[in-house]
């Protein structure tokens, strides 16, 4: 099943989900460097994962077939630590992910992940085991994640969840895609730049 | 919150506004971009029909997928090519300046724009690459940043950011001889974490930071994002002011002297309030070496390999993960660990004071049989200096190979790999599993001195033993 990519308000997600076990999981292992020697994102959704996936032939959680078309992730400590490739938020992206539950997040997938209307939402070290032992032992589960209540359940169960508020209000808002914003700040920019002496010879 | 910091005062200068929901427009001084988290932003601008808006502030090189050997066009990796041609293009399209191979001024990124005097104090700093966070070495404040903030800082010269802590890591006393830049910012990701600065800039300061050379500094600020901050500084003195004095893109004339005063102004103050401090005596430092898979699991030479079982109960798992996968046996010593590859560069130690330091160790000797050991200068005035004063010889002497510049073996995205199952030591900043580009390859960082003394060995080695000899 092929699902669009992320717009506008993002404030539920509905969907399977499943496990990725470990901390420190950093971007290299999520998209190793040689397929950054692209152009275009479009063909990373392929190569998450490639060589943990390699290493495991056909048992990583990126090829089981209970796994295809579930589209939230649930993963532990520092996900995403290391590189600033977006690339790796992008091969996530472009799998089918469109959610991520975790203990943390490295500061600039975080950000990228962000920026591409991914959620990446925490919850404590207990919490996020209960959640990945739900998951496992039913990968067939739906899930539904409230933004607003920031919370994700199902019939039976349900988990809080944190989220930073600046981060909330873009997803709640549909103004997680910075750039119309930014622009939108031309007068104020200048001031900027006429206040900044290393742009100025330094006069002031 | 923090108050009166060298981040609190560049912040203020650069915010442009608040935006809903807690972060900050941040105006962005200096846009660093290169080949590979480039295309696909501007890309988006040009399906957005938008403009690059400071294009004077935005400054390009090409480093990731160059090769170290044969660097004649076209390049023989076809993707390589591409990339770099597409980068020519729209540097070309947009007005932006390129330091490309034939420049005599390309070369890593982090190592190229300080060296030009395009880094300077106060400014912001931004570029799609995590090690961004070099540029703090001069009392900027530069972060790494993914492709879509690529975008936003090509249209509109800014960001969304949010403001981050401040803890200042104070390091007294001053390094030992033998014990260098690398030792000690290991040392400290070792200490906090390499998830402890989440949320937080670092403020190196203090004696021990404070006698580092530029260079030194550089590598500390470098390696601030792999203990999770997403930048590190060090406030500017006269140290700072010695390496920028007559760079190309210095200011010059009465400038400089303006230059200087602003400069000042913008330090630390001394009542200044942080967010959290740490303290810390630079002279206990041994020269540290990482065992596992994470730049946080080093120990220094003198200790040996951890018992996964021996420690605190949320380190085991990844310590379990990280012996298996690097082969390494618990409580065995580090020092004696046989290596197969020998690589010294990157953006964290291929500058030219490291090439010096590891030369030291390296003249007079010749490289253990069996080893394959390569020097990668960081950038091309890296390698024009270097040859100028010998530096080449003394390696080619002893058996090293002599590379272009470029960012190699550090992330191999050039032909420069790791294969197999060998283990490497390396002056990078990463040892994640894979990352020098064989997916079961092994690396242990180490400062180039610490490099040089393995490559003659054949095996981790203290190189206060050479030092001595």
């Amino acid at each position: 099943m092929k699902q669009e990519f992320p717009k506008g308000e993002i404030k539920a997600i509905r969907g399977r989900s499943f496990v990725i076990k470990g901390n420190d999981i950093d971007t290299d292992r999520i998209i190793p460097a040689r397929f950054l020697k692209c152009v275009s994102f479009s063909a990373l959704g392929e190569q998450v994962f490639a060589d943990d996936r390699k290493e495991l032939k056909g048992n990583h959680p990126f090829d089981l077939d209970q796994n295809k078309g579930a589209n939230i992730l649930v993963v532990n400590d520092n996900f995403g630590c290391g590189s600033s490739r977006e690339h790796a938020p992008q091969a996530l992206m472009r799998w089918g992910i469109r959610l991520i539950v975790g203990e943390s997040f490295a500061e600039i997938f975080f950000g990228n992940c962000l920026a591409l209307g991914i959620p990446c939402i925490t919850s404590s070290k207990q919490e996020i085991n209960k959640l990945q032992n739900l998951v496992n032992q039913n990968p067939t589960q739906i899930w539904d994640f409230n933004l607003k209540e920031l919370s994700i359940s199902n019939e039976k169960e349900s988990f809080k969840l944190n989220l930073e508020e600046g981060a909330y209000k873009m997803l709640y808002s549909g103004k997680w895609d910075a750039t119309s914003q930014l622009l939108d700040e031309e007068e104020r920019i200048k001031d900027t730049v006429n206040n900044l002496p290393y742009l100025n010879s330094f006069k002031s | 919150m923090s108050s009166g910091t060298l981040y609190d005062k560049v912040w203020n200068f650069h915010q442009v506004k608040e935006l809903p929901g807690g972060s900050t427009q941040l105006f962005v001084g200096l846009h660093l971009i290169h080949e590979v988290t480039s295309p696909q932003a501007f890309s988006a601008l040009n399906e957005k029909n938008l403009d690059v808006k400071f294009p004077n502030l935005t400054v390009a090189t090409v480093d990731h997928i160059v090769p170290t050997i044969n660097q004649q066009r076209p390049f023989s990796d076809p993707l390589a090519e591409e990339m770099l041609t597409t980068l020519e293009k729209n540097c070309k399209s947009h007005g932006i300046k390129f330091h490309g191979i034939g420049s005599n001024s390309q070369g890593v990124v982090h190592v190229m724009a300080p060296e030009l005097g395009l880094t300077q104090p106060g400014m912001t700093v931004a570029c799609g690459d995590s090690h961004t966070s070099t540029h703090g070495a001069f009392g900027a404040i530069a972060f790494g940043i993914g492709t879509s903030q690529v975008r936003d800082v090509l249209a509109s010269q800014s960001l969304a950011m949010k403001k981050l802590k401040v803890r200042r890591i104070w390091v007294d006393g001053s390094l030992q001889k033998g014990v260098y830049a690398k030792d000690l910012i290991l040392h400290i990701i070792r200490l906090l974490g390499v998830k402890g600065g989440v949320g937080f800039a670092y403020e190196f300061a203090g004696p021990a930071i404070e006698k580092l050379s530029m260079e030194g500094r550089m590598t500390i600020c470098n390696m601030a994002i792999e203990g999770g901050a997403r930048c590190g500084y060090i406030n500017p003195d006269e140290t700072t002011f010695k390496y920028l004095k007559g760079k190309e893109y210095s200011p010059k004339g009465q400038e400089w002297d303006k230059a200087i005063n602003w400069w000042k102004s913008i330090v630390t103050d001394s009542e200044a309030k942080f967010d959290d401090e740490i303290q810390l005596d630079g002279s206990s430092i041994e020269p540290t070496v990482t065992w596992g898979i994470t730049p946080g699991q080093g120990i220094s030479i003198k200790e040996k390999i951890p018992n996964p079982e021996m420690l605190p109960k949320n380190e085991q798992q990844i310590a379990k993960d990280a012996c298996k996968y690097m082969n390494l046996e618990p409580d065995k010593p580090i020092e004696g660990t046989s290596i197969d590859v020998c690589f010294i560069g990157s953006c964290t130690n291929g500058r030219l004071s490291d090439l010096q330091e590891a030369s030291k160790i390296v003249q007079g000797h010749r490289v253990a049989t069996g080893i394959r050991a390569f020097v990668v200068p960081g950038s091309q005035k890296v390698a024009k200096e270097a040859k100028q004063k010998g530096i080449d010889k003394i390696f080619l002497t002893a058996g090293f190979e002599w590379r272009e510049p470029g960012c190699s073996m550090c992330l191999a995205m050039n032909s420069d790999k790791l294969e197999g199952r060998q283990i490497s030591a390396s002056s990078s900043n990463r040892n994640f599993k894979g990352r020098q580009g064989s997916a079961n390859g092994r690396t242990l960082l180490m400062s180039p001195a610490m490099v040089a003394a393995a490559a003659i060995n054949g095996k981790v080695t203290d190189v206060r033993k050479l030092l001595q000899e």
